[in-house]
């Protein structure tokens, strides 16, 4: 096991209220397996995978749960653990990158940095030439041609597709064993969307790594992975194969969001569905969804449901199949 | 002049001066768009889609061309100098609904707003005419004493869908309309979208970057590059007989849902390149810096529109 996620709680808390973001999630994966995590806007996804590098913000808690990087307990590590292993072992790949590469150094400070404190924790202290000769072979892994004006660039100066390559190329130093990918693409253009997906997937199959991409683009989850969960409101609705996943979904939300999404080979598109997410400051009680499901009974507004194993792929939080 | 024809575009520019040259964002553009119709205007970011809405919504007024709507009016006039009666025609839905609704206001006041500038109701019967708006949505009366704040992004889209039907327009642009909602939310306001086209003959040019979007909702499909046109088709032959190659790219970069979807896709159009910039586009066929079938002559010379079948038009040397 790579990694094992168990009951995981996380909580923002401001000083008029707490906010419950995460209920008791759960995930595991293997080496080398591509894991999807589909989510809407809100539902947590973000915080899951900010909480595997431990790098949510101050003002969040974690109540309960463990996370467990191989054999490290990533909760309750201390910080030169965490700092080699956000190093040389895990790497993220940010949403924003306008937002996440800082604006006002240069593109090759950034990335120098990110490729010397890397080869530090591995007890090796690079030379500025080595460094460099990194940084030209990290620029040419993500295909970014030009290497001189881009290293000299501020990140403002390039398009939006060549900093989400800067990115990636940032991340890949870091990601030994896991890459984290969250959201890789938003604000892209479809044809450079798919320049970036198929180089994300290329070469995460070359390097042998593993990889979570957390999206809320189903089409983009369906392609990119192997085994997919669904996670709304901070809770893990179903866990299955991706393809059984979309050819069966089981629980109603994953079913009425997978008929929703405009699909380009008919016009047939489902209601969608009615409400909007939960406040997070006072949760519904049983099921997170059960206020906007239209199957919801009474138990569904009090018990939160069970994961019930239906078969050796497919994992189900529901009342209806317990 | 087809009196079926609600909006006709032709031959329209907008160009931007700038420090480091001219920005050629809408370079020649000529479309029709019926009563009734759904026309929708598809291009990637930088292709000049937004600004040919803008352009009819008077926000611009275009450099070169002609646009006549209703066969009578000249939409080349600034929004400042059009006719009340023509503003109240013509309704734009932007792309975000949290910055296009004021926060300050309560539903009832956002709605009913363009009620009272175009005094189309008696002050005393405005809230139950807004009512009958948020019904009409599929919202319901109770929202009207809501703020933007307490509705969900789809919820916020369908106030500003009702804000823009509340004059009563024949004609409405959806400009990237439910490009910022989640999948679960833009199903509903499509399906509402269609109900209203149906029960009110209203017209939409349809502006988006989503193709699954397109399929949906309307009836004939432009794409636009770097300010031109290069195909257009009716919706079910656009998706099944796609022509021009920046067209079969774009269809083959899409992440798909079902085998039907996968099935759908162009083989063997790999998206490669960057676009280049609107400031200094290529030279002929704009899209030749990516084509994989470029020939000699599209890197010199325009293209000429060629007519493959009724309805169908490629602006493409590989079908001269």
């Amino acid at each position: 096991m790579l990694l094992e996620i168990e009951d995981l709680h996380v909580h923002y808390k401001s000083y008029w209220y707490v906010q419950k973001v995460l209920n008791g999630v759960w995930l595991r994966m293997s080496e080398g397996e591509r894991v999807g995590i589909i989510g809407e806007t809100g539902s947590g996804k973000t915080t899951l995978l900010k909480s595997v590098l431990k790098i949510l913000p101050q003002n969040s808690l974690i109540p309960r749960g463990t996370i467990k990087y191989k054999d490290v307990d990533i909760l309750k590590s201390g910080e030169a653990t965490l700092a080699s292993i956000r190093r040389k072992e895990i790497g993220m790949i940010f949403q924003d990158p306008m937002a996440a590469l800082n604006p006002v150094f240069k593109v090759k400070d950034q990335l120098h940095d990110v490729i010397k404190y890397k080869l530090l924790s591995e007890g090796h202290n690079p030379s500025k030439e080595e460094i460099r000769g990194h940084a030209l072979r990290a620029l040419d892994d993500v295909k970014l041609p030009d290497h001189d004006r881009v290293l000299e660039s501020y990140p403002f100066q390039l398009s939006g597709g060549m900093r989400q390559r800067v990115m990636i190329a940032m991340a890949l130093i870091s990601a030994g064993k896991l890459l984290l990918a969250d959201e890789p693409t938003t604000n892209i253009d479809v044809t450079i969307q798919d320049q970036i997906l198929r180089l994300i997937d290329r070469l995460v199959k070359e390097r042998g790594l593993s990889a979570i991409l957390v999206s809320h683009a189903l089409g983009m989850v369906r392609q990119m992975t192997d085994r997919s969960y669904v996670l709304y409101a901070g809770d893990v609705m179903e866990e299955a194969s991706t393809d059984e996943l979309f050819n069966h979904p089981m629980h109603p939300y994953t079913s009425l969001l997978i008929s929703s999404a405009p699909k380009i080979s008919t016009r047939d598109i489902g209601e969608g569905i009615r409400g909007k997410l939960p406040d997070y400051r006072s949760p519904p009680q049983g099921c997170r969804f059960a206020p906007r499901c239209p199957y919801a009974m009474e138990k569904c507004y009090t018990v939160k449901p069970k994961r019930t194993i239906v078969n050796s792929a497919h994992i189900v939080a529901c009342h209806l199949y317990e | 002049m087809n009196s079926e024809t609600i909006l006709t575009a032709s031959n329209v520019r907008k160009y931007f001066p700038i420090k480091e040259g001219i920005v050629k964002a809408v370079d020649g553009v000529s479309f029709s768009i019926k009563y009734g119709e759904t026309l929708a205007l598809v291009g990637e970011s930088g292709s000049g889609k937004t600004t040919t809405g803008h352009v009819i919504m008077g926000f611009y007024t275009p450099d070169a061309g002609e646009l006549i709507f209703k066969g009578r009016y000249s939409l080349s006039t600034p929004i400042k100098k059009r006719d009340l009666e023509l503003k109240r025609d013509i309704q734009i839905v932007f792309q975000d609904p949290g910055t296009s609704l004021n926060p300050k206001h309560m539903v009832k006041d956002i709605v009913g707003l363009p009620l009272r500038i175009h005094r189309l109701s008696q002050s005393s019967s405005i809230y139950s005419r807004v009512a009958e708006l948020l019904d009409f949505v599929g919202l319901g009366a109770d929202f009207m004493f809501k703020y933007p704040s307490e509705l969900g992004g789809g919820e916020k889209q369908l106030v500003a869908i009702a804000r823009a039907l509340a004059p009563n327009p024949s004609f409405i642009i959806l400009d990237e309309s439910t490009s910022a909602l989640d999948v679960s939310s833009q199903a509903k306001v499509l399906k509402t979208l269609s109900r209203i086209q149906r029960e009110h003959n209203i017209s939409y040019l349809l502006i988006t970057h989503d193709l699954g979007v397109v399929r949906n909702i309307s009836h004939r499909v432009m794409i636009m590059y770097l300010g031109k046109i290069y195909e257009e088709a009716a919706t079910e032959e656009f998706f099944h007989r796609p022509l021009h190659p920046y067209t079969q790219m774009l269809l083959s970069s899409i992440p798909t849902l079902t085998e039907d979807d996968e099935a759908i896709k162009p083989k063997g159009v790999e998206s490669v390149g960057e676009t280049p910039s609107a400031l200094n586009p290529p030279k002929g066929c704009r899209f030749h810096t990516r084509c994989p079938f470029a020939k000699p002559i599209c890197s010199e010379r325009d293209p000429p529109d060629v007519v493959v079948d009724s309805g169908h038009i490629v602006r493409c040397w590989l079908y001269e």
